[in-house]
């Protein structure tokens, strides 16, 4: 009999005042016998409607059946024949809008749990030590994977699963992309990110780090002198956007990127940590997106007032809305209806403010939202320190610059099919480099796509 | 890991280091930069390419010991090994159809101005080479650049070695004897790159200055490198990190070289601390 409670197992957190202090993880996960409970509470409907909200098609109902048997390992087994990552899906996935929002439970009341249920198993299979992984035959084929961020690991994975001699270049001096350098601790603690890519690894997997392509490699290098017979680029959205207005060169102006990089990749936030970052008093982040209350949430933990400056209103807010809610309950506050016309400095190029103007909301644009425009004469001067922008960001050329015939859209994005192939045989792309920035799990989804492909078209060229 | 080489002491406070990195080597080019760091817990830095040797598969670079980082490196020796380096990162220097160029470079700039001065060379360009240092025993790759410019003056602040007085004072003096530079090409601390731009500005010469500011990834992603060139922001690290000298504001990149002063200059004195605690 199913659990009929219209009410999921609550997640359990740290409380805010706590948390807003440290970098630990906020969700700390559910017990064996909560997520028993939860799991109950699927219907396993036949038309299986959660499946159909997945990128990369999960059998969510067969894995929660399991999970409801307290069979976990057989759980963790259905999990990870359809996802590379499923600690870090089920922790950073925006569930309501996917799985969660096509459950039939949540009609009449909350639906399944299926992301925390998800971040169970795979934190209950990565906690068991004996959990080994087979690796398969190769089968003597060369692929190399440009980046290490979620497309490129799930794209990697999948061919390795299949026997191809998967290479995985990354610039950075450690593996993981967005999923290290952007997303924080507290979030997605990083020793889960290094344990997904060990089982990477542990499929045989290589990873080269400290390898920028179109740099120390081009494409077209790794094709005709170094052997392999496709190329995946997964490089992402990495290039930050400013606003343009004055002042933004000042000392205390971050994007998003630099601050998160410094805080979460360099490991800023520890005491010792040789790479410094600003501890402001005051902080104002520009924008609404999860990025920007990642930012919002770090800056929060160095002590710092900080504020969420958001041109539109609460509604259109592009945040995940528990990262919104989490925001809140650690004191962020938000200056909605509020954009950013210039940045105040004194005479040593320090912030010492941001002048802003209130907005209102009039009629839809393209996007679909409504549109702000400034309101006449309520200029008014925000105090604070440093200023972050979270604006969003843009593929980077990189890869384009260096690629013969590789078409790109006018903002940057790589052209690709359905399959993610793209305008040079051999050579795919997914993620944010195709899409612009995305979700992690979209990104896993076009990976996913592309590794399917690639399988596809050098079977057809043996 | 990349290994150490070589490593000689050019002057008391700047030490140069070959590195193997094959990979990198491949590409380098002049006027490029690379990106290190010394161990795992270590910070990422951008070091300008000294040179490069492509069949041994090395890199040289030449650090000045100014902080943790340079500290900690320096006291790594032949047989030991980074834990990352990245590259070669960034824009070449641009060296096509240039007849007579004045290479000026300052203190620990003149390793970067050497590959330059030496590849323009290479392409038979006649090269004056104006370096400047505080002091004599700062002197560094005097032979060096001796061996790769068709003059080369030294200066030195205090007339200790060279001639006594700024690079400016003998590039003006060049100038103003009439010779006719193609371009003037400047690398070194920004203040003095500032007084280089501002004097060939008078005489409407063509410079590229070298930037060299604070990075995290090289690859476009922190923007943490970004100038206004000419009102427009520009990252070092991809649009550059060689720029229209006339065009950038100097001013502001001081400031912004400035940010993390009080943390490095704390940092660097903890470091010392600890090495001064191991030799005991």
């Amino acid at each position: 009999m199913a659990n009929m409670s219209p009410n999921r197992n609550v997640m359990p957190t740290q409380a805010p005042d706590v948390r807003s202090k440290n970098f630990d993880e906020v969700a700390l996960g559910y017990t064996a016998e909560a997520a028993i409970d939860e799991a109950k509470r699927c219907l396993g409907c036949k038309h299986m409607p959660c499946v159909s909200g997945c990128p990369v098609k999960i059998h969510i109902p067969a894995f929660v059946a399991k999970v409801a048997e307290g069979e976990f390992e057989e759980a963790y087994r259905i999990l990870s024949e359809a996802s590379s990552l499923p600690a870090v899906c089920g922790r950073v996935c925006p569930q309501e809008n996917q799985c969660e929002g096509k459950c039939v439970r949540g009609i009449k009341g909350e639906p399944v749990a299926i992301g925390r249920l998800e971040r169970f198993v795979a934190d209950y299979h990565n906690a068991r030590a004996d959990a080994t992984i087979e690796r398969p035959a190769p089968n003597g084929h060369k692929v190399a994977v440009v980046g290490s961020g979620p497309s490129g690991l799930t794209c990697a994975g999948d061919l390795a699963k299949k026997g191809y001699e998967v290479t995985v270049f990354e610039a950075l001096h450690l593996a993981g992309g967005v999923l290290v350098y952007g997303i924080p601790e507290f979030r997605l603690p990083k020793a889960i990110v290094g344990k997904e890519i060990d089982g990477l690894r542990a499929l045989g997997v290589k990873i080269e780090t400290n390898a920028v392509i179109g740099k120390t490699y081009t494409v077209d290098e790794l094709m005709e002198d170094m052997g392999f017979e496709a190329v995946f680029i997964g490089t992402g959205a990495g290039l930050p956007k400013f606003m343009g207005i004055e002042g933004e060169n000042l000392n205390g102006v971050y994007s998003a990127n630099e601050f998160l990089t410094r805080v979460n990749l360099m490991k800023a936030y520890r005491e010792n940590s040789a790479t410094p970052v600003q501890r402001p008093l005051r902080v104002a982040v520009v924008g609404g997106g999860n990025v920007a209350m990642d930012a919002a949430r770090c800056a929060r933990r160095f002590g710092a007032e900080v504020s969420i400056v958001y041109r539109r209103s609460m509604d259109e807010l592009p945040a995940r809305r528990e990262e919104v809610e989490h925001a809140i309950e650690e004191g962020i506050v938000f200056r909605l209806l509020t954009n950013p016309t210039a940045i105040l400095g004194d005479e040593k190029k320090n912030v010492t403010g941001i002048r802003c103007v209130e907005m209102e909301l009039v009629e839809p644009d393209a996007s679909g939202r409504r549109r702000p425009v400034i309101k006449e004469g309520s200029d008014f001067e925000l105090a604070v320190d440093c200023v972050i922008m979270a604006l969003g960001t843009s593929p980077n050329p990189l890869i384009k610059s260096t690629t013969k015939g590789l078409e790109t859209e006018k903002w940057g994005g790589i052209v690709t099919d359905e399959n993610g192939l793209t305008s040079r045989e051999g050579v795919y792309a997914g993620g944010d480099a195709v899409t612009g920035a995305a979700t992690v799990i979209l990104a896993m989804g076009a990976g996913k796509t592309a590794a399917a492909a690639i399988d596809t078209y050098l079977k057809g060229r043996k | 890991m990349y290994k150490i080489l070589d490593k000689r002491a050019l002057n008391p406070t700047v030490t140069q280091m070959v590195i193997e990195a094959p990979a990198v080597a491949r590409k380098a080019e002049p006027g490029q930069f690379i990106i290190l760091r010394v161990d795992e817990e270590g910070e990422r830095i951008p070091l300008t390419v000294a040179d490069f040797d492509r069949e041994r598969g090395s890199v040289t670079i030449i650090f000045q010991i100014v902080g943790a980082t340079t500290e900690k490196l320096n006291h790594l020796e032949i047989g030991d090994s980074l834990c990352d380096f990245v590259g070669p990162l960034g824009r070449a220097t641009e060296t096509e159809n240039l007849k007579k160029v004045a290479v000026v470079g300052g203190g620990v700039g003149c390793a970067i101005a050497y590959p330059v001065a030496k590849k323009l060379h290479e392409l038979g360009c006649e090269v004056h080479a104006v370096v400047g240092f505080r002091t004599r025993e700062l002197v560094i790759l005097e032979e060096e650049f001796r061996a790769v410019s068709d003059r080369l003056v030294i200066m030195s602040d205090d007339g200790s070695y060279g001639e006594k007085g700024l690079v400016t004072d003998a590039l003006k003096k060049l100038i103003e004897s009439g010779e006719r530079y193609d371009e003037v090409i400047t690398i070194g601390p920004l203040i003095m790159m500032k007084f280089v731009c501002r004097l060939t500005g008078e005489y409407g010469i063509k410079t590229v200055a070298s930037m060299n500011p604070i990075m995290i990834d090289g690859t476009g992603m922190c923007g943490g490198c970004r100038l206004s060139v000419g009102g427009e922001t520009k990252f070092a690290c991809v649009d550059g990190p060689e720029f229209d000298g006339h065009k950038i504001d100097f001013d502001e990149a001081i400031a912004r070289s400035g940010m993390y002063k009080p943390f490095e200059r704390k940092a660097h004195e903890e470091t010392c601390n600890l090495f001064r605690m191991e030799v005991k």
